[in-house]
């Protein structure tokens, strides 16, 4: 009796959770079945099979790069030794802090027709135009998937190195004895071992990606989130852009859906003992030098060069970028992430738990339903968030009517309104770092808690959390990260004389004046540091 | 009961009921040049402003606050949006004799729902070495095959660009509008990206000869370092100088319907319809005042006078939603 009652609060909040979560979607479901929509038709007889095509090509691209560069990149760093180790390890998680759309703008400038390296070759070769020499044209489709997959293969690269350092060490090494080489090792073995989180990070990444909307709209390419843009702001149709998002809906569910199957595979319940230094191959020699050099080239090409362009800019237009809002920017924006991060780790941490303590058919679905608030781009999202709090704001108005206050919009037009919409857009991130390292601790601990006379909630605090501090840590400073970097929902719902650092870049990404943005670019990437430096300093505590 | 919650709920919210002496703005517009108008109209009111800048999206967030809405005004970058705003039921007739006093009933909406606060030209620009001047250029010839591989532009979606597709299509009709549309589009040196300014880079830079893009830009790129060498390589031309005129937009103010302040808000129009704040859009973004008198640029008034297509903005407005159609069907931007 006692124990069933225990679980049924558990279950309470977790629903709870879950169905808050997924309002704002739900009023967006309800949108897009109003009815026929004579936008839509015509979209549909139209432009809306190049966009659909486009989001797909999109998604494989960067998923397949992210794959390609994240993977050896974990692996190299969580089982190998090798020259500057110790410092890849965590540089390798910077180009996170920096938002697509800044390197897409930095790159163009770099790499036009009209800058500086195309004009020192044609100098060099005596071309004159356009015609006579080929060169990479970045303002398309694989220009916007090289962009977007250098800022977010951190996710896996961060996951799944989170997930071989948590896996059996003991099996690998077992691999190592059996005469197995390190790549049979690293595809028999690690590999299979970590597909769940493979998979799940490989989600995030192409929802993400989905949501993209500021780097593709720069590169002109056209996919399904420009289309609820130009539908929603252009055609003026709720309706018809609410019906696009059901298209990209239903990819995101896919998506899941993948997660899901690959989260069926055997899970092995043990952590790794003992310290983190051990490393499984000394790589010396050219070996060495040869894995320092893929990191490095990723780490330049993600990292350095576009950081070295904004610095430049940042010293050549100093008198016109230097401004003292900054730190006010600086602080809303830190103010912001740090509420929306701890919010997230917190119900995040709760639902999954119940997932834990009560596994059934239903059990995962509060958490599904939280999660799907982050396929939304943010536009979509910022109005499908308007639409259920302005309702609720009215009412209470109404009801307030006659009490000689009128508290105005008190949910939509205030703080709460962004953070409620940060938190719908980036729960799924932190359910999904929570859930895989929950899963990685044995029931048995659980038992052995309970046994002892602990409840739920003890066993929660006293036995599971120091265990998943790793995984915790690294939920909250992902989704700080991606607060920091929000753009379209910040644009949308900011109350009055409010402005993030994304904002007030991008209004002049926009206007390709990034030049007299540079410093608040940097800010961006400064603040997304001071995370990324907190946590892998806990992190080499904990080990 | 009620009134308890209301007293705590006035006491945790720093929103009052009674406004202070303030007035709340929405603005396309960007904060380098409507920041300085605002700091001045404060200096001289008293009155506070409090501003969202957003480039896209306002309009439908005054549509979903409704009644309990804030802002008072939304400054536009272009035409259609204030007409928009007024079709939606959102904007309240401006009533001032200061205003219609300063602005031409032309540039007003005749029942006072928005008014026009400074005017563009949809220009083309040429390259000096490859094109030349093209004084008898215009928009119907930017579709003839000569200019083919020759043409840059920013997204057919912009409303710069869905203006004068708009206009296209109040002076020729659909059908035709479409043919010009897909003869411009096979025209085009490269899909359709950037901004005005990287249009005329892209000239100077030989990827194409003509180019689309609004008048105040080739000031601006003219006063700026960087971008001057750009500016240097093109000639400005008014199209249509032989017939109907060149295409004009507009940047303007619309009062929201739900608007708290009203009073101030209506101050603040006067003031951006006044000398002050005319000679400031004119000096500071170039742009052309809607106040008859008031000083053009030097840099401007060089660019000679030119003839305006005097068909009224809100007849052109009303073939935007087809012009985005048309853009579509025909795959402009793809």
């Amino acid at each position: 009796m006692q124990l069933k009652q225990s679980l049924s609060s558990w279950q309470s909040m977790a629903w709870l959770i879950g169905i808050a979560l997924s309002i704002p979607l739900a009023f967006l479901i309800f949108e897009a079945l109003q009815g026929e929509s004579e936008v839509f038709s015509h979209l549909w007889q139209s432009v809306l099979w190049d966009y659909t095509r486009n989001t797909l090509v999109l998604i494989a691209g960067v998923v397949t790069l992210s794959a390609l560069i994240a993977l050896p990149l974990g692996w190299l760093t969580a089982y190998c030794r090798f020259p500057g180790k110790r410092v890849f390890e965590w540089a390798l998680m910077l180009p996170l802090a920096l938002p697509a759309y800044i390197i897409a703008y930095v790159y163009t400038d770099l790499l036009d027709y009209a800058g500086p390296v195309q004009i020192w070759l044609r100098q060099q070769f005596g071309w004159q135009g356009p015609d006579d020499y080929w060169f990479i044209d970045l303002r398309t489709l694989p220009g916007a998937i090289v962009m977007i997959a250098l800022v977010l293969y951190p996710y896996l690269y961060l996951i799944f190195k989170t997930a071989l350092r948590e896996q059996s060490f003991k099996l690998v090494q077992a691999s190592q004895l059996m005469g197995m080489s390190p790549a049979q090792s690293f595809f028999k073995v690690s590999l299979p071992l970590s597909r769940g989180a493979i998979v799940a990070a490989l989600a995030l990444i192409s929802m993400e990606t989905m949501a993209d909307f500021a780097t593709v709209h720069y590169f002109a390419v056209s996919t399904l989130t420009t289309a609820v843009y130009d539908t929603w702001l252009g055609y003026y149709s709720l309706t018809a852009a609410a019906k696009i998002s059901g298209i990209m809906l239903l990819f995101l569910f896919v998506a899941l859906l993948l997660e899901r199957m690959s989260r069926k595979t055997q899970v092995v319940h043990e952590r790794q003992s003992g310290v983190n230094d051990t490393h499984l191959y000394d790589l010396t020699g050219y070996q060495g030098w040869l894995a320092w050099g893929f990191c490095m080239l990723i780490l330049g090409i993600a990292f350095f060069v576009p950081v070295g362009i904004l610095l430049n800019y940042a010293f050549h237009y100093f008198e016109q970028a230097w401004n003292a809002e900054f730190f006010t920017y600086a602080l809303q924006s830190l103010q912001i992430s740090l509420y929306v991060s701890v919010i997230a780790m917190f119900i995040s941490l709760l639902v999954v738990y119940y997932q834990r303590i009560e596994p059934g058919k239903f059990t995962n679905l509060p958490g599904r339903f939280a999660s799907t608030g982050y396929a939304l781009p943010g536009t979509v999202l910022a109005i499908a968030v308007l639409l259920p709090l302005t309702l609720m704001d009215t009412k209470l108005n109404d009801w307030l009517d006659g009490s000689g206050f009128e508290p105005g919009l008190l949910l939509s037009g205030t703080l709460f309104a962004m953070i409620f919409a940060y938190v719908v857009r980036f729960y799924a991130i932190a359910h999904g770092a929570v859930e895989s390292s929950f899963v990685r601790i044995s029931p048995s601990i659980d038992m052995a808690s309970l046994s002892l006379g602990k409840g739920r909630f003890q066993t929660l605090t006293q036995v599971h959390l120091p265990l998943l501090k790793r995984g915790l840590l690294t939920a909250g400073l992902l989704v700080f990260i991606e607060c920091m970097k929000e753009l379209p929902a910040a644009l949308l719902l900011r109350p009055f004389n409010f402005e993030t650092l994304a904002t007030h870049v991008y209004q002049y990404v926009s206007d390709e004046q990034l030049e007299l943005a540079s410093i608040s670019a940097l800010f961006i990437v400064l603040v997304g540091l001071i995370p990324l430096y907190w946590v892998n300093r806990s992190m080499e505590q904990h080990n | 009961m009620k009134s308890a919650i209301a007293t705590l709920l006035a006491a945790v919210t720093s929103l009052s009921a009674v406004a202070a002496d303030e007035v709340n703005i929405y603005s396309y517009r960007q904060p380098f040049l409507i920041q300085p108008i605002l700091d001045d109209f404060t200096k001289q009111t008293g009155i506070k402003t409090n501003v969202v800048f957003a480039k896209k999206g306002l309009i439908e967030r005054v549509k979903r606050e409704g009644k309990h809405g804030r802002a008072d005004l939304v400054l536009t970058s272009n035409f259609s949006a204030m007409i928009q705003l007024e079709e939606m039921g959102l904007t309240n007739a401006i009533e001032s004799d200061k205003i219609d006093k300063n602005i031409p009933a032309s540039f007003r909406d005749p029942d006072g729902h928005w008014v026009a606060l400074t005017k563009r030209v949809r220009n083309v620009y040429s390259s000096k070495d490859r094109a030349g001047k093209l004084t008898s250029l215009s928009y119907e010839e930017l579709a003839n095959p000569k200019y083919k591989g020759k043409i840059c532009t920013r997204s057919g979606k912009h409303p710069y660009n869905l203006g004068l597709v708009a206009s296209m299509i109040a002076h020729h009709g659909e059908a035709e509008t479409k043919t010009w549309l897909q003869g411009v589009k096979a025209n085009l040196a490269r899909k359709p990206q950037g901004n005005d300014r990287a249009q005329v880079k892209a000239v100077k830079e030989g990827l194409c000869d003509l180019a689309l893009g609004n008048s105040y830009y080739f000031g601006k790129m003219l006063e700026d370092n960087k971008q001057r060498a750009w500016a240097d390589a093109v000639y400005i031309n008014f199209p249509n100088q032989s017939d109907r005129g060149s295409h004009l937009n507009v940047s303007g103010v619309v009062m929201t319907k739900y608007s708290k302040n009203k009073e101030n808000a209506l101050k603040l129009i006067e003031f951006m319809t006044d000398n002050k704040a005319q000679n400031m859009y004119a000096s500071m973004n170039m742009e052309y005042p809607v106040k008859p008198g008031v000083e053009l640029s030097k840099l401007v008034a060089s660019w000679g006078t030119f003839k305006e297509d005097s068909l009224p903005l809100s007849e052109i407005s009303k073939y935007r939603p087809m012009a985005l159609k048309l853009i579509d069907e025909v795959k402009f931007d793809l």
